[in-house]
């Protein structure tokens, strides 16, 4: 092999920095998301649906509820418990869970989400 | 109305099976069903929304608040540049309110004087003809309305609308200049817009869903009752059929067909 050492110096390089990534965040595990309840969240107990739905697919349900919203003109929501609630992210959801920094992108940081709600509907101003 | 797909097919299946009709198909529901589905309120039920603006009553001052209270309550900004601004509801002088009506002799209360303006809410809207994604259309209640999850700013709405009632959000509204804007958004309660779709008078859906007037109505009546009247034109007992009844009223470019719902008095 003619050159054989640089060759192998270069793809030595090579291959660190394709590698640069990993090395660089080695040990520096993100924290796993910890989305935090306000306290008035925490007394009501239930959403408007149970925790576990909400966890996986309320983005889902959010969209749903824009659509009804918006087109049809729809904006009461009754709950399985028989709730009823005023269909809305800014004035509903963000009531209780009025801290969108340490709730709502604890898991959308972690996930690399980024919902484009927050261009239109007004985030709560946080206190803490 | 509540109706699954399940539910829309069994009924189509069966009017057509029975030979009948669009309108018979709605008797086969359960008595009562379609009813039910809405929240009973006077201002949830319209059928085609309307509005009357007595010009013997409106003043500079009304108008001034009309225009104060809806910007205020639907965050609209204030960009200060004509080029770029946003209006829902605004001022416009007689002759270019009614460009049709006007001529060299026109009575002299009238030459230069200010009406209001807001979207007409037209019985064939134009702008919902052209909208490529059905961001804008015609509800049931006569409101035209703007979905801005949908709209793409392509601009052919305000292309097609021939009283300059839409606006477009060249830059995000939020960054609107501050000393024009203080507390922007001022409306927590209702969102603001993003960069790059267009927006409208939507005849307050959001307080009618309520059963609150438009925010507009509201101010002009705490200042003098019925210089602006809302109420719904499929109704003849309403007061804004009364009004059309006993007084002469006019509308903005009536000759295009697009069945302008706003009426003056003048």
């Amino acid at each position: 092999m003619y050159d054989g050492g640089k060759i192998i110096v270069g793809l030595i390089i090579g291959v660190g920095l394709l590698l640069f990534p990993f090395w660089y965040n080695a040990g520096k595990a993100a924290k796993a998301p910890d989305p935090v309840l306000t306290v008035k969240a925490k007394e009501l107990k239930a959403c408007v649906m149970e925790k576990s739905y909400m966890t996986t697919s309320h983005m889902q349900l959010l969209d749903k509820w824009r659509h009804e919203v918006v087109r049809s003109g729809e904006r009461y929501y009754t709950a399985p418990d028989g709730k009823t609630y005023y269909k809305s992210l800014q004035v509903t959801c963000m009531d209780c869970h009025d801290n969108k920094s340490k709730f709502c992108d604890q898991c959308h940081d972690y996930m690399g989400v980024d919902p484009y709600c927050w261009d239109c509907h007004i985030e709560p101003k946080e206190n803490n | 109305m509540a109706m699954d797909r399940r539910k829309f097919l069994k009924i189509a299946g069966l009017s057509a099976a029975l030979g009948l009709g669009g309108k018979t198909a709605l008797d086969l529901l359960t008595p009562g069903e379609v009813e039910a589905s809405f929240e009973k309120a006077p201002l949830m039920q319209g059928k085609k929304w309307g509005m009357v603006v007595d010009m013997n009553k409106m003043t500079e001052e009304i108008m001034d608040k009309c225009i104060a209270a809806c910007h205020n309550v639907h965050n609209v900004p204030d960009l200060g540049n004509p080029k770029e601004e946003i209006k829902w509801i605004w001022k416009e002088t007689y002759e270019h309110t009614f460009p049709g009506q006007h001529h060299e002799y026109v009575a002299e209360q009238y030459h230069g004087r200010n009406f209001l303006l807001l979207c007409n809410h037209c019985t064939n809207p134009p702008c919902c003809r052209v909208c490529p994604t059905k961001a804008t259309w015609k509800r049931e209640d006569g409101v035209v309305m703007m979905d801005q999850h949908r709209c793409i700013g392509c601009r052919f709405c305000m292309a097609a609308c021939p009283y300059g009632v839409r606006s477009f959000n060249w830059g995000d509204p939020r960054n609107a200049p501050k000393d024009r804007n203080p507390n922007f958004p001022p409306n927590m309660e209702y969102p603001t817009r993003s960069k790059g779709v267009v927006e409208k008078c939507n005849f307050c859906a959001e307080r009618l869903a309520k059963g609150q007037l438009p925010a507009c109505v509201e101010a002009a009546d705490a200042i003098e009752k019925n210089a602006l009247t809302f109420g719904d034109l499929d109704d003849a007992n309403s007061e804004v059929r009364h009004l059309l009844h006993s007084h002469y009223t006019i509308r903005r470019k009536s000759e295009l067909g697009t069945g302008p719902n706003v009426y003056y008095i003048v």
